[in-house]
């Protein structure tokens, strides 16, 4: 395999730094994150005329039919440019629908008339599939990403005490916003009373294609925190290059900038770890579950982490509403908490590894 | 390749490596092995074909490693020749040079050691103090060095020296290879804190050295010595990342066997472990694709070096906790385990974050030449 982007991959990461420079500079950020829903419909379809809203769906389907490398370079620009609104909630649910075996509103969803969400979280706030416990659609789900725009909204609840997936229109249910630390995604409280929708797979076909819309968002939230991380450290090294006390810039002492060296270890190191899980997602290797896991582990620590020194190396200024590091500060929390934090994939990758490896398969004596 | 392994990989390595044996025997064994994998043109995978090597990729390198650590096998005995030095022979040295001396660092009939580091020079290398005066078609080599490992087997040394004292201290040095069997050459163990003597000091006493063992040009030496370095910390991991994997499972198997598999912070911890482990060795193939592209390994390669040293100082106090009391044991303990290798192992890995360059050294080259903060020293 070879481990850099392809001429092709760089043009469309290029092409995305570009764009969202252009189209969501920070000042939008700030504009589109006051509003209620954090959704700016204008820059929604600007994305669409891009083909950004259906990298992985099918060409045949109206998307472009590319791969998990290609997502990965896209959502580490969205990460850089802080771009607010439901592109990770909108691919989720998406990959559901299609790993659940359906077509039904992907070429809507690439040309962007149509937006969704995937609700997995319940009172229990555990995101293991097996936790999910509403019956049918009565009940709540809750700590749903930008379900307030969602035209569609992928259910995961029990049928007949199996899982299952329900396609559920977004105007027949109460959603009631959850006010976060994140400013540029909303999370809502979703309940159902007999919620108009459609059974989309159950059983085995439910859990497989829950999984893999997981995993397929996980990877490609790992790669928008990294683009977060190499944000931040910019902004930390731009301020200790040009900030001088004691008459000399503050980059210059180790204190700081050792400080400044690790979040670079932490930016790369994430990197690395978010474009294999990608990759192997995409070649279905057999590590990939665990690679999506480690990608998680690394980046939900390192993400914090690196918004940690990005305040601390920035001082006073870098704890004011004015700077934007605690915007990326606010997001990393939020990316680190959804789809499980370190924590929970490091029991995942427990599961996925270390109980596979039993005293038979292990090397040595 | 796999193939070859199955068949020539040796059966005893495995009960070898934990037992009673010499550092010098154990040695001679890993040099006759290198030598066999030398007969069937495995030496040097990278290397270029004219020099024994196979002319692969980095890549291909890596996957190679991989298999070797798949087979078990033992690893090749010319740590330094064939990770650093031969490496920088290939990119510094002369066509007679590269004749002369790579084809004997793949077959392991003579190994190599380093010296660069002295009492006052470490950190600050170029600061180092051992020095060459040139006479006739010979340089007399007078210094200390320090911090050398190997160089109770070495039969040949890259020594960085100074040839202009005259010169502001990163312009006045010279790389010269120099036999070690050379009169004036004194070598003397150093015990480190695990008890072993992997390294030494070296002393030079008017030691003769030829001028057509200069290595690059003479007064650029400190050129050469970096190039040598990028090499240390950008892809000499790429079988450290092999050894820790099968410590990992080796420390799995013994989390089972203790019962303690089962406990969540156990479970957490060995988890941590294993992203770790894969972090590095995804980063490793990403800097491998970029020195594919570029041909040297750059200032990047100090992440490397930070990453893997302070990786293994976490992984080795994990595996304490997980074998509590049992951890502790020495060599020689009837009841350690592994034969005493998790106290070795716990004691050597503090080492990890001094030896090729300090982690605070390493910050300095990514803060300054990576990130482009003004230089800290």
């Amino acid at each position: 395999m070879q481990f850099g982007l392809s001429e092709s991959q760089q043009i469309l990461k290029n092409n995305a730094r570009k764009f969202f420079a252009a189209e969501c500079p920070v000042s939008e950020v700030r504009r589109i994150m006051e509003t209620e829903s954090a959704h700016d419909e204008k820059l929604w379809g600007r994305m669409a005329e891009q083909g950004f809203l259906g990298v992985l769906i099918p060409e045949e389907a109206g998307g472009m039919g590319l791969g998990m490398v290609e997502l990965a370079a896209l959502a580490e620009e969205m990460g850089r440019a802080l771009v607010p609104g439901p592109f990770l909630a909108t691919l989720a649910g998406a990959a559901a629908i299609e790993a659940a075996g359906s077509q039904k509103h992907l070429a809507q969803i690439a040309s962007g008339e149509i937006k969704t969400t995937l609700a997995l979280l319940e009172a229990s706030a555990s995101w293991d599939p097996d936790a999910v416990a509403m019956q049918g659609l009565i009940g709540e789900k809750m700590f749903v990403p930008d379900a307030g725009v969602a035209d569609v909204i992928v259910v995961a609840a029990r049928d007949r005490g199996e899982l299952a997936l329900y396609l559920v229109y977004g105007d027949s249910l109460q959603k009631t916003a959850m006010p976060a630390i994140d400013l540029t995604r909303r999370l809502y409280k979703l309940q159902f009373d007999n919620a108009r929708g459609e059974l989309l797979a159950r059983g085995e076909t439910a859990r497989k294609a829950l999984d893999r819309a997981v995993d397929i968002a996980t990877a490609a939230l790992c790669a928008e925190m990294t683009g977060g991380m190499q944000r931040v450290m910019e902004m930390a090294v731009e301020y200790a290059k040009t900030r001088k006390q004691f008459g000399k810039p503050i980059g210059q002492y180790q204190a700081v900038q050792h400080q400044c060296a690790d979040m670079l270890v932490w930016t790369e190191s994430s990197r690395s770890a978010a474009y294999y899980a990608a990759w192997a997602l995409d070649n279905h290797a057999p590590d990939a579950r665990a690679a999506v896991s480690v990608a998680k582990v690394y980046s939900s620590d390192a993400c914090r982490e690196v918004g940690n020194r990005g305040v601390q190396v920035q001082g006073g200024m870098g704890f004011t509403w004015e700077n934007d590091v605690h915007l990326y500060y606010r997001r990393a929390k939020s990316s680190e908490i959804a789809f499980g934090d370190a924590t929970f994939h490091r029991e995942r990758i427990a599961r996925l590894v270390i109980d596979q490896m039993n005293a038979r398969t292990a090397v040595g004596v | 390749m796999r193939a070859w392994f199955a068949a020539n990989v040796p059966k005893d390595w495995v009960q070898r490596r934990n037992a009673e044996e010499s550092m010098q025997a154990r040695f001679e064994y890993l040099r006759a092995w290198q030598r066999k994998m030398f007969d069937a043109g495995w030496a040097g995978v990278s290397w270029p074909k004219e020099y024994g090597g196979r002319g692969a990729t980095l890549m291909e390198q890596v996957i190679f490693i991989e298999e070797m650590a798949r087979a078990e096998a033992p690893p090749m005995a010319n740590v330094l020749g064939l990770g650093l030095i031969g490496p920088t022979i290939i990119a510094f040295g002369n066509d007679a040079q590269k004749k002369r001396y790579l084809p004997k660092i793949l077959s392991a009939e003579e190994i190599w050691c380093q010296g660069f580091s002295e009492p006052n020079a470490g950190s600050d290398l170029a600061a180092l103090s051992s020095e060459a005066k040139l006479g006739g078609d010979a340089f007399i080599v007078n210094g200390q060095k320090i911090w050398n490992s190997y160089g109770w087997a070495a039969d040949w040394c890259e020594l960085v020296v100074r040839t202009d004292p005259s010169v502001e201290k990163h312009k006045g040095l010279t790389v010269l290879l120099v036999d070690m069997k050379s009169a004036g050459v004194e070598v003397r163990p150093l015990k480190q804190m695990t008890g072993e003597s992997e390294f030494c000091e070296l002393f030079f006493r008017d030691v003769r050295v030829p001028t057509a063992n200069v290595i690059g040009k003479i007064n650029d030496g400190w050129r050469v010595a970096m190039g040598t370095l990028m090499h240390e910390r950008g892809t000499f991991g790429a079988g450290l990342q092999v050894n820790y994997r099968r410590n990992f499972n080796r420390l799995v198997e013994i989390a089972h066997r203790m019962n303690r598999a089962g406990d969540p912070l156990v479970r957490q911890k060995l988890a941590q472990a294993y992203t770790e482990i894969e972090v590095m060795r995804f980063n490793q193939m990403r800097a491998f694709s970029r020195i594919n592209e570029t041909g040297v390994p750059g200032p990047e390669g100090s992440i490397q070096k930070i990453f893997w040293s302070e990786l293994n100082q976490r992984f080795q106090q994990t595996a304490q906790e997980i074998m509590g009391a049992y951890g502790q044991l020495a060599h020689g303990a009837a009841d350690a385990i592994d034969e005493g290798q998790w106290e070795y192992g716990y004691l050597r890995s503090r080492g990890n974050t001094i030896e090729a360059g300090t982690s605070e050294i390493q910050r300095n080259i990514v803060g300054h030449f990576v990130l482009g903060l003004p230089k800290s020293y």
